[in-house]
């Protein structure tokens, strides 16, 4: 197991730094640049810019000095907000996003769960065709539809919920649902159809034939398999929930990290796009090997290389 | 004369598919008494298996049981609650199933799933269930026991796997185990010592055992009594001697001719009983084998046959042996 963590923390500084060094170089193949907008400042003053930023330098010197930086986790300061340093900004709007995330998610999970095991031990019954017929609706209906809709009946027409920022924990009800629907959905979907897998497998008889109740048997020896799909979409799932979604945060007015994915690409802000990369990614390595680790405990056939 | 312990009378099961009704276990009756050993032979989809869930409550869906009685050592199955069939599965009924390599849940220790078994049916606690447990792997033969316990199904192979299902089936010392063609996924020799072993602890405990199977020769050396089924039904039933040294049924006699001899000459062809086997969905009207019966005559296509007493313990559903005793009573030849 140890020997495990560490190999793949070694792989996944490499693929850290290989992540890193192709959006480095893809980003600078877009056109464009930080500093123009509508009221383009002068000649002069981008080239001073520029020169502060270290712009001005050939792409191969900018790239070394961008990995000195990151090495020792300096990811450099903002272009767009000025005076800030990108791990500020990481640090500030990732706890507001991944709180936002972490509650959806397990929302996601209380609400799946238990309907995916209903709905696959009522099979072809008014409960399971409701189930997924909501659960279809769930997965197709987009995040921005469900999110506009929710704030319109409990917001606008109820009044009943807040629909902007976050200061209570009223606030977080409709965001977190929103966040959830989707996820919820894809849960319920995966245990449904894993469970009934399980439950067609030769030691559920076997757990029947020693005379285990229903529910002793469903909660022994049927979960504990029919989770493990569950687990692997769970880490990546994780990753990119924590990190804020662009839709739900810029609808309920948000400042998490979410908007900040897309507006650091709008803006060009080099600095910040490579740092939300890099978080990213590193996030997305951590729940693997997280998942990893979960699976073997849960699985014992499973081997840790 | 020892006590009745299973009497099944008129037993139906059907399964009730989208196609049809599949009438899987179609008017079968047989009794077995305590400490007997009866084989059910009979080729894939015959119903011998289902006829074998249905003494535990386990047929799966969708199937049911449509008529008849089940009575197991003074109480009637078809009346049980779930609650009730609970208290007696697995422990004066046990099942042992056909393939050891699926029939342990895998995310469990060994240790773990017997001793389930013994929380759940006696009043032993953890520390006397986990002793116990090791008796019983003890018992079943396997070596270093305390060992075995924290391991889990995919360190064992198949023949052990095996022991311990026979070991879960045992925890309770249960009066009939059912074992469901125990030695097809297994290896010739591993066979020979899961036999043996069942044998042993068959006479250790006093428990009646219903060994199905397709393996005639398992039969011929474990049981008393035969039951060949087909198409769902009883085709003919006996001691060892009557089915094997004086079989009256057509196809009990096409399953003995299909056993390989240690005898034969080279190049000796095995006799295979042809055809196809019946489908269940359009079973046809008479005896369900007529259709591959070498002998068969109108009557056998419309109509099954009672059974024909041959002797107090063995009897066979054939126009044939009808016919016979037919000709004996009243001396009469119906010709053709």
């Amino acid at each position: 197991m140890g020997s495990y963590i560490i190999k793949r923390i070694a792989v996944g500084i490499v693929t850290i730094f290989l992540v890193a060094t192709i959006t480095f170089f893809l980003m600078y193949l877009v056109p464009g640049g930080p500093f123009l907008s509508e009221k383009s400042p002068s000649k002069q003053t981008i080239e001073a810019l520029e020169r502060k930023y270290g712009l001005d330098k050939p792409v191969y010197i900018q790239y070394l000095n961008y990995m000195k930086g990151l090495i020792k986790f300096d990811l450099g300061p903002s272009l767009k907000m000025r005076g800030r340093e990108v791990v500020d900004i990481i640090k500030t709007r990732f706890p507001i996003s991944a709180k936002l995330g972490g509650l959806a998610m397990l929302l996601a999970i209380c609400i799946g769960i238990p309907m995916g095991i209903f709905s696959a031990i009522n099979r072809g019954k008014w409960f399971d065709n409701i189930v997924m017929v909501i659960c279809t609706f769930g997965i197709a209906v987009p995040g921005f539809v469900v999110a506009t809709v929710l704030m319109y009946f409990f917001g606008v027409t109820l009044h009943i919920l807040p629909t902007r920022g976050l200061d209570s924990p009223a606030h977080y009800i409709l965001p977190v649902t929103a966040l959830a629907f989707y996820p919820t959905a894809y849960i319920s979907r995966l245990m449904r159809s894993s469970m009934l897998d399980v439950l067609g497998q030769d030691y559920m008889r076997t757990a029947k034939a020693k005379g285990l109740s229903q529910f002793k048997s469903l909660f022994k020896h049927a979960l504990r398999n029919a989770v493990l799909p569950i687990i692997t979409y769970l880490g990546p799932a994780l990753a990119y929930i924590l990190t804020g979604s662009l839709v739900v945060e810029k609808i309920f007015t948000i400042p998490g990290l979410g908007r900040q994915f897309v507006s650091s690409i709008t803006d060009r802000d080099y600095p910040l796009i490579m740092g939300l990369t890099i978080f990213l990614a590193f996030l997305l390595i951590t729940m693997n090997v997280i998942v990893d680790i979960v699976y073997k405990i849960i699985d014992p056939r499973i081997k840790l290389k | 004369m020892s006590k009745v312990l299973l009497d099944i009378r008129n037993l139906k099961v059907s399964f009730f598919t989208p196609a049809g009704e599949v009438k899987a276990v179609n008017d079968v009756s047989f009794s077995i008494n305590e400490g007997d050993v009866l084989g059910i032979v009979g080729e894939s989809g015959s119903g011998k298996s289902v006829t074998a869930y249905s003494i535990m409550g386990l047929i799966p869906f969708p199937g049911k049981i449509v008529g008849g009685t089940i009575d197991f050592n003074g109480h009637r199955i078809n009346d049980m609650t779930e609650k009730e069939l609970r208290s007696m599965r697995g422990n004066e009924v046990s099942i042992i199933f056909q393939d050891p390599m699926t029939s342990l849940n895998p995310v469990y220790t060994i240790g773990n799933q017997i001793k389930e078994v013994i929380l759940l049916h006696t009043n032993l606690n953890r520390k006397q269930a986990n002793e116990r447990a090791i008796e019983l792997l003890k018992l079943v033969g396997i070596n270093e026991p305390e060992k075995r316990m924290k391991q889990y199904p995919h360190e064992l192979s198949g023949g052990m796997r095996q022991r311990v299902m026979i070991a879960i089936a045992l925890a309770c010392e249960p009066k009939l185990l059912i074992a469901d063609e125990p030695t097809t996924a297994l290896d010739v020799t591993i066979q020979a010592q899961i036999m043996e072993l069942m044998t042993e602890l068959k006479n250790k405990i006093n428990m009646a055992i219903i060994l199905i199977t397709h393996d005639l020769g398992i039969v011929s050396r474990m049981c008393e009594k035969i039951i060949v089924m087909y198409g769902g039904k009883i085709m003919e039933q006996g001691t060892i001697d009557d089915i094997f040294y004086n079989p009256k049924h057509e196809y009990t006699k096409g399953l003995l001719r299909s056993i390989p001899k240690l005898t034969a000459k080279e190049h000796e062809k095995l006799i295979p009983i042809e055809g196809t086997p019946v489908d269940m969905l359009n079973p046809p009207a008479g005896c369900p084998f007529a259709p591959r019966c070498k002998k068969c005559m109108k009557i056998c296509l419309k109509k099954m046959p009672e059974y024909t007493k041959i002797s107090d313990t063995h009897y066979s559903a054939c126009w044939l042996l009808q016919k016979e005793e037919y000709e004996k009573s009243t001396g009469v030849i119906k010709g053709e």
